[in-house]
């Protein structure tokens, strides 16, 4: 069982050692990150794969379709059929684009939200590097992401682009605030930034999921509701999807793109939906403790809930319009989440005096 | 020649390429962008001092707010492709002017100037010593910076409302 719970750290600690014997130790040190980088590198695009045949196969259930269903038994190939059809498809640069902004915007927002995953603890000893501001690394990293979209708004020449472009910019620095205002309230029930301790700050007893923050009445509820729909904002997911709203702007900041470069902005949505769903996980539903279960396997389980919560989101609600996303923002999540902020320092501060 | 400062010396060219773009380039998005470079840089140079706070918060707030509100102010009031900006004007005598104190009152500040520099090892949690310090010691100039921000965002909002 234990060595079930603990088969990469130790598997990691192996080759370690493995490669000590004929390689001098700094070598070793390099490589040892090489491997945690290339793993993470070649885990996300499989999740990436995984995720576009769910999000077909659950909205199309949501909206009584088949989904794909032609590509091998039960359509499982179709994420590689559309693999196939990006990558072969023509690349078009429009005449009059910024042609070093129009390339360099996509590969922006799609390597932006693989940095994330540096400090995400997939099991126990499994993160990247536990960071000291954990958290706080990932909000920073991931909030130059809006920077790509605006360069493939300006970079696309077309007036469709650039508006939703700014419709995404003004998106995402709204809902950054009440974003990081509900995970503060995280950081302050946990006492640290790094990801691992508030993972182990959840542990609670009997590991069984008592201690984890999303059950810290009345403050982590709340937290959640700010944090998950902040998320969802974030990601430019439906209902928050006006930056690309097919039906006012045709797809926003990147209807000039075509074959893999789309291809990369639909990576990088993917991608930053999986992180926020890991990040949700470790924040709200005690990272990857669980009974019974192998850690990663519970990460994982959890985390694709809440990638699951995220597509059932796009599948029955309809888009909100400007104003009212940015009212939403402004004169409900922030004022809520700072009274939620407040109210924790108050119970916090009352739990002190009485033990 | 020890690794440290090669990585000082590749972020240090990484910045002054950032710098320099942002004042040469005929284009004003393109400035922008450059301008992020540079950001960038500087926020490398703190991760190479072990300070992992102000690296978070130099990418959160220089790229991630202030990079990203001149690129959008700068895209929303001149549009796609809109003019470009006169870049020939008459205030060049003034500018020289500028240029001239500005270095007369540097200049003798950097030479002058001790740099301390400590050989103890940096603290590990930055995070907690910072907060304690901005709460604590320095309680008064934060709260005041905090009440200084504040009034520049009503101020703006009046300005702007008055159009």
């Amino acid at each position: 069982m234990d060595a079930i719970n603990n088969l990469f750290p130790n598997l990691s600690a192996a080759l370690d050692s493995l490669l000590r014997r004929f390689l001098p130790g700094t070598v070793v040190d390099i490589v040892m990150m090489l491997v945690s980088i290339v793993t993470i590198l070649l885990l996300l695009p499989v999740v990436f794969l995984i995720m576009t045949y769910l999000e077909r196969k659950i909205v199309a259930r949501i909206q009584d379709r088949w989904g794909p269903n032609r590509a091998g038994p039960w359509g499982i190939l179709q994420p590689f059929a559309d693999m196939i059809k990006m990558f072969t498809k023509e690349d078009i640069v429009p005449a009059k684009a910024d042609k070093i902004i129009h390339f360099l915007a996509p590969v922006i927002v799609a390597a932006l939200p693989f940095i994330a995953f540096t400090v995400i603890p997939f099991g126990r000893g499994m993160i990247g590097r536990d960071l000291n501001i954990g958290i706080l690394f990932i909000v920073a990293v991931t909030s130059p992401a809006a920077i790509g979209i605006l360069m493939a708004g300006w970079g696309s020449n077309n007036k469709y682009s650039l508006l939703g472009g700014m419709r995404a910019v003004a998106q995402l620095v709204s809902y950054e605030v009440p974003m990081g205002l509900s995970i503060l309230v995280i950081v302050m029930l946990a006492g640290s930034l790094s990801m691992q301790k508030i993972v182990e700050a959840q542990s609670g007893p009997g590991n069984l999921g008592i201690g984890w923050f999303i059950f810290a009445i009345p403050v982590g509820p709340i937290a959640f509701f700010t944090y998950f729909f902040s998320a969802v904002a974030e990601t430019n997911r439906a209902p928050f999807d006006i930056p690309e709203g097919e039906s006012e702007i045709v797809a926003g900041y990147h209807t000039e793109y075509t074959g893999m470069k789309f291809g990369l902005f639909q990576m990088g949505e993917y991608v930053s939906v999986f992180g926020q769903s890991c990040i949700v996980t470790t924040l709200f539903f005690g990272g990857w403790q669980g009974p019974l279960l192998p850690p990663y396997v519970w990460f994982f389980l959890k985390a694709f809930a809440v990638v699951f919560v995220f597509m059932w989101l796009r599948g029955t609600l309809p888009r909100l319009r400007v104003d009212e996303l940015m009212g939403f923002a402004w004169k409900f999540m922030v004022p809520l989440s700072l009274a939620n902020i407040f109210l924790t320092g108050i119970l916090i501060r009352l739990v002190q005096i009485i033990s | 020649m020890d690794i440290p400062l090669l990585v000082f010396l590749a972020l240090a060219v990484v910045t002054v390429i950032g710098a320099l773009g942002t004042v040469l380039m005929r284009n004003i998005v393109h400035s922008a962008l450059f301008l992020i470079v540079s950001f960038v840089g500087v926020a490398g140079i703190y991760v190479l001092l072990e300070a992992d706070f102000l690296f978070a918060i130099q990418i959160l707030i220089y790229v991630g707010a202030v990079a990203t509100l001149i690129l959008f102010g700068v895209m929303l009031t001149r549009g796609v492709r809109g003019e470009q900006p006169q870049l020939n004007n008459q205030f060049l005598p003034a500018a020289i002017m500028a240029i001239l104190l500005f270095v007369v009152v540097l200049v003798p500040v950097i030479l002058n100037s001790i740099w301390p520099s400590s050989t103890q090892p940096a603290p590990t949690a930055t995070t907690a010593l910072l907060g304690q310090e901005l709460m604590g010691t320095y309680a008064l100039p934060f709260e005041v910076a905090g009440v200084l921000l504040l009034i520049a965002l009503v101020g703006a909002i009046i300005v702007a409302r008055e159009h």
